[in-house]
């Protein structure tokens, strides 16, 4: 491995700005890790080689002419594939967008680029972001970079292992239901979910509209306050971005947060949890009160996970989610009908109504369509109240669970998924199972606050640990320090995988 | 069973309207019509995967605007909602609308009828929506679509079913046509469809006097017919579906009834002159509305009420009224200076610097009609400021200039701008009051015309059109320049009569 | 909750109503797993949401307007270049009646 690859983007960015390496330099050596890695990794959907070269020489051209650089000027970066780009494709790892080509930028891609970052390609992704695992790509699966046997986790996972396995100095992803968290925690890298309305949504393919957000996947978490800071702002494009000022997150990271209040999830620290995971957790509050922090715990009850007789796990804010992200998933994937984009039937039709229902039935993969289905039937005529109504009201539910426990505390403290990274294939039978991935993570999409998913060391089996942080609305800087203090505490950061040693 | 003519037609209107902003509902493309298809579309109005809409200020306070103007409450919360249905034209599948919390709620409009009565028909809400692209048919084996128009701004209006008759019908969707012009918030092109009506008609059968009291008669199946582009078409329709109630009461009697049919959709066929049947209940749709996640509500204060209620001033019907009372003009005249604002502030304008109405209006629906006629505007957009209107009208009441002279520097004034009393001049259209030019001009007409000459002298039945005739004659010797005053007088000196 | 069965002919209701095709395997397939998904989704019945205010949107922001000022349209190959299907400048549809309003 290169010393360029080992660089986090923080350091290379300042490498790059003194002149110690090249913009074209280290794009070429990310070029060459992607073309060497990737087929054992399958974390990229399409690499934009030449268009990266010439727009990382162009950033060496710039600094040599003296003129002042952006705060991501050379670093080479990944993109999820349900972010819009004006270059190459948006497929959403669906066959229904295989060939669609964005005529825009979403604002997130034309901050990046503005910000001197240079986009090496599009990560692979469950298909429309619906899945925990990349393995509902209509294209490939993802591999965990730390045992190819094992998923990435989903639905960002193309962007958690790209940087897991140093092809890429960072990546951003989509978070609905845990999607940036949940891969960073399977592949040891930091994944920030921001509060909703922090980043633009304009150009992120909709998932679930109210639950979306973008957020950066890094390698730690001063990389993650750097990325954040590049794309967070207000957005004239996204009625729902939030007109507030972005704070220096790099500026205050070091700095250790004074009588810190780490509210401790009671409900998320039961016995369903595997063990490893609860002692990580542990290992977290000991960090945390040697640090002088005060741990409370608190009480998030409608997000309680309960376990029946036969040892199944379930929960109210899963079953709110799923209700709230598939009706919403229902609608926003209407629009892919064969009309004026997309996949359509090549098969001779009668009417309208057999081309939409064929060209959807042939683009859409079978999570997919179960999910629309779901949705459908939440909203339609006689089950809307029972349902999509009564998981408004539940969300609202969940909500002042939170407002209560951040009444006491500055961040809360669980894990980010109930085990380490599962095997391929071992949850794709039963599709409720796998909803159930996202047990701790999704009522911070429900709720609009900040999470963080930090890498906690590694398992006896070898697989990453992680612990999550959650933080009140706007509170990212806040949730980035307590974060870098558990960093530097722990000394757990930049993991790199097996397979990048070898390579 | 029930005779047909026991019967009261209930009738209600949901009116479409495209409001006339610069852009369209949520995406900055021109709201424009008649371009080639396809040239002002965005990711936003295509539906493109990523893209999001954001609303529209001016079309927000438009539709306020004629909320307020149909006496409706702004409430204070409105919020967005989608409707999901598949079509070509709806790139989305979905169209944001409002379901449950519209814009504007609660008013009425106060319609005219004939006799000089009015009624008061309630108007059950108008709320905002985007308008969807234009499926064209002239394909022979496909269709083709412009989304131009997909995401236009569409104000939909809904009346309470308080409508009994086609002439209460009509008499309604003129006055709402003209109320919308008036506010300057739709050009309510019909042709063009920036105007669409959807009646929906039922007939009671039983005493008219109760309607909605079950035990006093029942209804027959509501037939809803869409996009009513025409006045015609709205009028025909609903003669005819009350028609086809009428004949099929006839021939079911209380099987015809709603309880048992149920709600119908209905078309109208412009080449039949008729409406035939589109889907039934069974078929209906269940359009899933759901909040609009990507669209914030709109919360309304006092403050933004009160401004535009400030936008709205006079209506036209409060206007027709005081035209009617002060102006002492005919209802026809009346009519036609209240189709939009400008036109009657110009009159008001003109009276207010001292002219007489009556003649304001005659040069206005005169001469002014013909011009704004020919130039398909306004008659207050042929540019003549109050000042030239009324100064004209005093030369007309001053005898300074005759009719036909008025109209001459009518034309002349619109043409170069100049005041009445400098055309009047520079043309020679000054009344001639010199008695011996006029002497003239009557003595050659009288050696020119001595039968009309003898039917004057001799009297009777033929004399008054004789006279008449030789006073024609010299006007237009005179090139307009006399009065037909002084023609007369001196015709009366030289033959009596 | 709701007395409502997850048999064939809802599945293909709401097939019909999302534009799906799907084969009768596959619609007994989802109908399975549809069963079980729904019956966990009916746990939120077990909580007392009376009087509750639902929620849509997970901040309450407000008045979100844009001025009513022209932007930039996309030229008509760029607006269409992704068309399955056209004729000159309009997308080609199989024969419908009417408009959708
Ligand atoms: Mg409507
Ligand atoms: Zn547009």
């Amino acid at each position: 491995m290169s010393d360029i690859l080992n660089l986090s983007a923080l350091g290379l960015r300042d490498a790059i700005a003194a002149g110690e390496v090249s913009a074209a330099e280290a794009t070429r050596d990310y070029l060459d890790a992607i073309e060497a890695m990737d087929k054992k990794v399958c974390a990229y959907n399409e690499i934009f080689a030449e268009r990266a070269m010439g727009r990382a020489e162009e950033i060496d051209k710039k600094r040599s002419a003296g003129k002042t650089l952006g705060a991501l000027a050379g670093v080479p970066v990944a993109v999820k594939d349900n972010i819009c780009t004006s270059f190459g494709r948006t497929s959403c790892s669906s066959k229904i967008l295989e060939n669609f080509h964005a005529p825009y930028d979403a604002t997130v891609a034309g901050k990046l680029e503005s910000a001197g970052a240079i986009i090496l390609g599009k990560t692979n992704m469950d298909e429309f972001a619906m899945g925990s695992s990349t393995e509902n790509s209509a294209f490939n699966a993802t591999r965990n970079p730390w045992d190819t046997s094992h998923v990435p986790g989903g639905s960002s996972g193309g962007s958690a292992a790209a940087v897991a396995a140093r092809m890429c100095a960072a990546a951003v992803g989509s978070d609905t239901g845990g999607s940036i968290r949940q891969p960073a925690a399977f592949c040891g890298v930091v994944g920030l979910k921001p509060t909703y309305g922090r980043v633009s949504r304009y150009g992120l393919v909709a998932f679930g509209s109210s639950l979306d957000q973008i957020g950066p996947l890094a390698r730690d978490v001063a990389d993650s306050a750097l990325l954040l800071g590049a794309i967070a702002g207000h957005d004239t494009h996204d009625s729902t971005s939030i007109d507030r000022p972005v704070p220096e997150y790099l500026a205050s990271l070091d700095k250790p947060v004074e009588k810190l209040r780490v509210g401790l999830v009671k409900e998320f620290h039961s016995e369903s949890l595997d063990d490893e995971i609860r002692a990580a957790v542990d290992k977290a509050v000991k960090i945390y009160r040697d640090a002088g922090a005060e741990i409370i715990e608190v009480s998030l009850p409608h997000s309680r996970v309960d376990t029946d007789e036969g040892g199944q796990l379930s929960s109210y804010a899963v079953a709110c989610y799923y209700l709230v992200a598939t009706a919403e998933a229902s609608s926003n994937l209407a629009r892919y009908d064969g009309v004026h984009y997309g996949h359509r039937t090549a098969d001779k039709v009668g009417d309208i109504i057999e081309l939409y229902s064929r060209s959807r039935a042939e683009g859409f993969g079978d999570e997919v369509k179960r999910r629309i289905m779901l949705g459908t039937y939440a909203l339609s005529s006689g089950y809307y109240d029972a349902y999509y109504l009564k998981a408004l009201k539940v969300r609202r539910l969940i909500k002042n669970d939170f407002d209560k426990a951040f009444e006491n505390c500055d961040v809360l403290l669980c894990p980010v998924a109930p085990e380490t990274a599962f095997k391929i294939g071992e949850k794709t039978a039963d599709p409720l199972t796998m909803y159930l991935s996202d047990i701790y993570t999704i009522s911070v999409n429900l709720a609009g606050i900040p999470g963080v998913s930090i890498p906690a060391g590694l398992s006896e089996s070898g697989l990453p640990l992680a612990v999550q942080l959650l933080g009140n609305v706007f509170a990212e800087e806040t949730l980035l320090r307590a974060a870098r203090m558990y960093e530097m505490a722990s000394g757990i950061t930049r993991l790199t995988p097996e397979i990048v040693k070898e390579n | 069973m029930t005779k047909p003519d026991n019967t009261q037609p209930v009738i209600g209107l949901e009116i479409h309207v495209e409001l006339a902003t610069e852009t369209k509902m949520f995406c900055r493309c021109a709201n424009r019509f008649g371009d080639p298809p396809n040239t002002h579309t965005c990711p936003v109005c295509i539906g493109m995967p990523g893209s999001l809409p954001v609303m529209n200020k001016k079309a927000v306070e438009y539709s306020m605007k004629v909320g307020m103007a149909l006496n409706c409450t702004v409430p204070e919360f409105t919020k967005w909602d989608r409707k999901s249905y598949y079509y070509p034209d709806l790139p989305k599948n979905y169209q944001i609308s409002q379901y449950d919390l519209p814009l504007t709620i609660d008013g009425h409009l106060d319609i005219p009828l004939t006799g000089g009565q009015t009624k008061r028909i309630g108007i059950t809400r108008a709320h905002l929506e985007e308008d969807a692209g234009k499926n064209v048919h002239d394909f022979p084996a496909h269709t083709g679509v412009d989304l131009n128009r997909a995401g236009v701004p569409l104000l939909e209006i809904v009346t309470e079913p308080h409508l009994r008759s086609v002439e209460e019908v009509m008499s309604f969707a003129r006055a709402m046509h003209r109320l919308v012009r008036w506010l300057g918030v739709s050009q309510a092109n019909m042709e063009m469809g920036q105007m669409r009506f959807e009646p929906n008609i039922s007939l009671w059968v039983g005493d008219p006097e109760k309607v909605f009291d079950e035990s006093a008669g029942y209804f027959t199946p509501i037939f809803e017919v869409k996009n009513l582009n025409s006045f015609r078409s709205l009028e025909r329709t609903c003669q005819w579906v009350i028609d086809y109630h009428q004949a099929r009461i006839a021939e079911k009697g209380r099987g015809w009834s709603l309880a048992d049919v149920g709600k119908q959709n209905w078309g109208f066929r412009d080449d039949l002159n008729a409406c035939e049947f589109q889907r039934g209940k069974e078929e209906a749709h269940d359009y899933r509305y759901f909040p609009e996640p990507d669209l914030a509500p709109v919360v309304v204060d006092d403050a933004w009420r009160e401004r535009i209620a400030k936008q709205i001033g006079e209506l036209p019907i409060a206007r027709k009224a005081r035209y009617l009372d002060k102006y002492k003009i005919s209802e026809k005249e009346a009519d036609a200076l209240t189709l939009d604002s400008p036109t009657g502030d110009l009159l008001d304008a003109a009276v207010a610097a001292g002219a007489e109405a009556k003649r304001c209006v005659n040069l206005m629906l005169g001469k002014g009609a013909s011009i704004a006629n020919e130039r398909g505007c306004r008659i207050a957009e042929i540019r003549i400021t109050p000042e030239q209107l009324a100064e004209l009208a005093k030369m007309l009441a001053g005898g300074k200039v005759n009719a036909t002279a008025a109209d001459k520097i009518f034309a002349k004034m619109v043409e170069t701008g100049d005041t009445p009393g400098k055309i009047a001049e520079a043309e020679g259209l000054l009344a001639i009051f010199d008695a011996g030019k006029i002497g003239e001009w009557v003595d050659q007409a009288i050696a020119k015309n001595p039968q009309a000459v003898e039917d004057v002298r001799a009297g009777g039945k033929k004399q008054k059109k004789a006279f008449g005739f030789l006073t024609g004659q010299v006007m237009q010797l005179s090139g307009g320049a006399a009065t037909p005053a002084q023609v007369q007088k001196l015709l009366h000196e030289k033959l009596g009569g | 909750m709701t007395e409502k069965k997850i048999d064939r002919k809802l599945i293909r209701h709401i097939a019909l109503l999302a534009r799906i095709e799907m084969t009768d395997e596959q619609a007994e397939t989802l109908g399975r797993q549809f069963a079980g998904i729904v019956a966990y989704m009916d746990k939120l019945g077990e909580l007392d949401t009376d009087g509750v205010e639902p929620m849509a949107h997970a901040l309450d922001v407000r008045n979100v307007l844009a001025e009513d000022t022209p932007g930039r349209s996309l030229p008509v190959e760029q607006a269409m270049a992704n068309a399955p299907a056209r004729d000159g400048g309009f997308y080609k549809v199989p024969k419908v009646i009417g408009d959708s309003q």
